[in-house]
């Protein structure tokens, strides 16, 4: 009789996160000058995905009680490989496709093995191997150019039956093959434990340091994802520094609106990704309504405020001020 | 009961230097199977250092200890638990943000298809908490949600879910309320039963009468007795525990003037949710107020309520005769209040564990000791001083880190921080929880001490020996109400116990008695 509460207590941040989306998308699609058509799905779902990918990416980490400040570039890096390597015959694309995951693969592992062997800071750590991630992509790409496989480009950023968008359904793939089965996984638990109580996690015989570990090296392999699809859709590499930052800190707001909590051991991925298609509708939302495009940060951060705000309202009924520092 | 030839777990030679403190020296242990084997000690005398080696938090510098006459070695708790040693720790081991169920399988979960079995998961915690006497507790519960009693039965329910061969208990009953103390005592007596050697760790002498057939008195990170449960009375246990001749553990009360003046603190009519249910109390200068209760009964936010802890508290809070607002801790601790509250939980609530002994102590005093907000670091080094040789703190330094000192020493700082604002109002919540016998001797004293200067003092304790020893009077708590005022002679363990139980509700007593039959 209980048990559908404490379920929905659960999931209730994922869930909020997928009601205001829907929202969203709902008043910009019925605003769009080209109505709702399949079209306008596409092009949103294309820009949509990224974020979600990179804002996944960022809730392995996050849930452990870390930050990742690289996963923007490595998600640069990867785009930059990506554009030299996943081109030619199939076998060729095959292996470059591989070489790119492993090399996001390889990024992240870095990151968690300075984190958990090195015992610095993640803020600290990431922000440095970001910088040296991002000059390896400039070294690479000094300026933009590259070419992708234009046969796998079209298929997976166009649509399966003229409806449903390819990006979407590759981002369902993703979530059922990595995170569904991450999150009833024994390691899943223990980097959910790690977050919300390192000492607890140790004391009780967990794995801490392979959950950890683990928790890098899926981001970083997930943000080699994103990068690889960013050179679906550009079909060109470009080290780019703005996009490397914007995405590192949207992914951390798309995070928070999908009620994924920065001190750790709690909220989903399926949450990040709603927060992260909900963030990109806040701007194209100024698009249907012709506003002028410098308007877009400062809407974006009065929304992601109001969000945090929304989730803080819980502490006017604290009666006890000793909980509200929990 | 004829002892096995090979003991089910023995400890030989085992020490274990910290610096050069040296934790443990030589220890020897054996452990019976089916059998209740209490461990005593002064906080120091080597019990958790013990307990940490045994369960593969530490490892020891040398010695040896044997499981089934095999040698063994642990590199972690995992390793102790898959030896079938597992320990109730003392700090919780509860990770808040999963479930009741996803932490009792937190090591081991049950698996189909290499994931997390979440049916077979619930069953197993249902078995557990059912066996653990808290069925109660729903499984989904996420252990944050729950109070820390509650977490004290998940943490037993997840030990018993390892399968234990040796279960260690460290203090594991000080966070229970009375009614769960029986029923797990019920447990602890079943698990002997069935052939479980029990370790168990406590401060309370009763608890350890009840339970245990074996005793082993540590003293400096020595054995220095082990003898059989019952054949000695409790001075001599006491006496075996701090090694020096054990008199008057508390001081005399002393008689109250009769006086004109307005009490220091009143308190009419306070009322804080459903919680605190119209309470009216006054203390005078150089009384000593206890109060009593089971744990839980409203004690704790009292405390609370009257610090400026809690927002939309009803009443009136009148301070020397005069009705004073206290909005806040800060306003509590000004001069005009001069209001101090010693924390129930010292290492969250009492102290910066990392920062030192030094900053610790002047943190509540700092605007006493700076003028225009620059910290007058003579009249601090002084103050220091006054307050460590005042409390005895042992400590190597004041640079230290406050952490590295032991519970005890800790407790102290924890109140010389206070004593250095000189508070007139002293409020104490459970101060000598989990601390030792010749600390809490120094506190008793302190109390009095402070009680004869002319502080007035509310003093709750889970001990009844201590509202005993210490109080002029105890105000005892039910369900957020006062139910009973206890004055002078009055104060006795059966009007405690009875007026803690009595009061209300036949349905406590009930409960009580059908957890101890069962």
């Amino acid at each position: 009789m209980k048990d559908w509460r404490y379920r929905l207590s659960e999931h209730r941040g994922t869930l909020l996160a997928f009601v205001f989306f829907i929202l969203m998308f709902v008043i910009y699609a019925s605003n769009h000058p080209a109505g709702f058509t399949a079209n306008v799905v596409q092009t949103a779902a294309n820009k949509g995905v990224l974020l979600a990918l990179v804002a996944v990416a960022q809730t392995f980490v996050v849930l452990t009680a870390g930050i990742d400040l690289s996963v923007g570039m490595v998600f640069v890096l990867t785009n930059c490989l990506a554009s030299a390597i996943v081109v030619g015959s199939p076998a060729m694309v095959g292996l470059g496709i591989v070489g790119v995951l492993l090399t996001g693969l390889i990024c992240g592992a870095i990151n968690g093995a300075i984190v958990i062997y090195g015992r610095l800071q993640p803020i600290v750590t990431t922000i440095a191997t970001g910088a040296v991630y991002f000059g390896i992509a400039l070294a690479m790409r000094p300026v933009p150019g590259g070419d992708v496989d234009s046969d796998l480009s079209d298929a997976l950023t166009g649509r399966l039956f003229g409806v449903l968008p390819v990006s979407l359904i590759a981002l369902f793939v993703v979530v059922l093959v990595i995170w569904v089965p991450f999150r009833r996984s024994a390691i899943g638990r223990a980097t959910y434990a790690v977050g919300s109580s390192e000492v607890a996690a140790y004391m009780s015989g967990v794995p801490v340091q392979a959950a950890k570990f683990f928790a890098y090296v899926l981001s970083g392999l997930i943000a080699s994802m994103a990068g690889l699809f960013l050179t679906f859709i550009t079909a060109s590499g470009e080290a780019s520094a703005a996009n490397g930052g914007s995405y590192t800190l949207y992914s951390i707001a798309a995070v928070v609106l999908g009620g994924v909590s920065l001190f750790g051991g709690s909220g989903s991925a399926i949450g990040a990704i709603f927060g992260a298609l909900m963030f990109r509708t806040i701007g194209d939302l100024l698009f249907v309504f012709d506003l002028d495009p410098l308007w877009q940060p400062l809407f974006q951060g009065v929304v992601l405020l109001a969000a945090v705000c929304l989730g803080s309202v819980r502490l006017f009924q604290i009666r006890n001020r000793l909980d509200l520092f929990e | 009961m004829a002892s096995p030839a090979v003991p089910l777990f023995s400890m030989d030679g085992v020490s274990k230097r910290y610096g050069g403190v040296k934790a443990l020296e030589k220890a020897n242990l054996t452990v019976e199977a089916a059998q209740i084997h209490a461990i005593l000690g002064e906080n120091g005398a080597g019990k958790s250092t013990l307990i940490k080696i045994m369960s593969g938090v530490v490892a020891p510098d040398e010695g040896r200890m044997l499981l089934d006459g095999r040698e063994i070695q642990f590199a972690s708790p995992a390793a102790a638990n898959q030896a079938g040693i597992v320990c109730i720790f003392q700090e919780l081991s509860l990770v808040p943000d999963l479930s009741v169920a996803d932490n009792i399988c937190i090591s081991n979960p049950p698996k189909r298809f290499g994931l997390i079995d979440r049916r077979a998961q619930r069953r197993i915690a249902e078995e557990a908490l059912a066996r653990a006497g808290a069925q109660d507790i729903h499984p989904m519960a996420p252990v944050k949600d729950l109070p820390l009693s509650r977490r004290q039965m998940v943490e037993i329910a997840k030990a018993l879910a390892r399968n234990p061969r040796v279960l260690i208990l460290d203090e594991a009953t000080s966070a229970l309320t009375a009614a769960d103390v029986a029923k797990v005592f019920v447990v602890l007596k079943r698990l002997r039963a069935e052939g479980l050697a029990l370790l168990y760790i406590s401060h309370r002498m009763h608890e350890i009468a009840e339970l245990a057939d074996q005793c082993t008195v540590f003293r400096n990170g020595r054995n220095v007795a082990t003898y059989r449960a019952g054949t000695k009375s409790d001075d001599e246990v006491v006496e075996l525990m701090i090694g020096r001749e054990y008199s008057h553990v508390f001081p005399p009360k002393q008689a109250l003037a009769p006086s004109a003046k307005p009490p220091v603190l009143e308190v009419r009519h306070l009322s804080w949710l459903d919680r605190l249910k119209d309470i009216s109390l006054s203390v005078r200068a150089g009384e000593v107020v206890g109060l009593g209760g089971l744990d839980g009964q409203g004690q704790r936010e009292l405390l609370l309520a009257l610090f400026g802890v809690l927002r939309g508290v009803s009443g009136e809070i009148l301070i020397d005769g005069e009705r004073a607002s206290v909005s806040s801790p800060s306003a509590a601790k000004a001069k005009k209040i001069g209001m101090a509250l010693i924390p129930e939980d010292r290492k969250t609530e009492g102290l910066m564990l990392p920062m030192s002994v030094s900053v610790n102590l002047s943190f509540a005093a700092l605007d006493r000791i700076s003028s225009g907000g620059i910290v007058d670091r003579a009249k601090e080094r002084q103050l220091i001083d006054e307050m460590i040789e005042l409390l005895a703190i042992r400590t190597a330094g004041t640079d230290i880190p406050v952490g590295s000192l032991s519970g005890g020493n800790q407790q102290k700082v924890v109140i010389a921080k206070w004593l250095m604002v000189k508070p007139r109002i002293i409020l104490l919540n459970d101060p000598t929880r989990g601390i030792d016998v010749g600390t809490k001797a120094e506190i008793y004293q302190l109390l009095r001490k402070l009680a004869a200067t002319g502080a007035a003092i509310i003093f709750y304790s889970t001990d009844y020996d201590e509202l005993i020893g210490c109080c002029d009077r105890v105000l005892v708590l039910y369900d957020g109400a006062v139910k009973r005022v206890l004055v002078g002679d009055e104060i006795t363990e059966r009007a405690l116990i009875s007026s803690a139980l009595n009061m209300s509700a036949q349905s406590e007593g009930a409960d009580m008695a059908s957890a101890t039959s069962a």
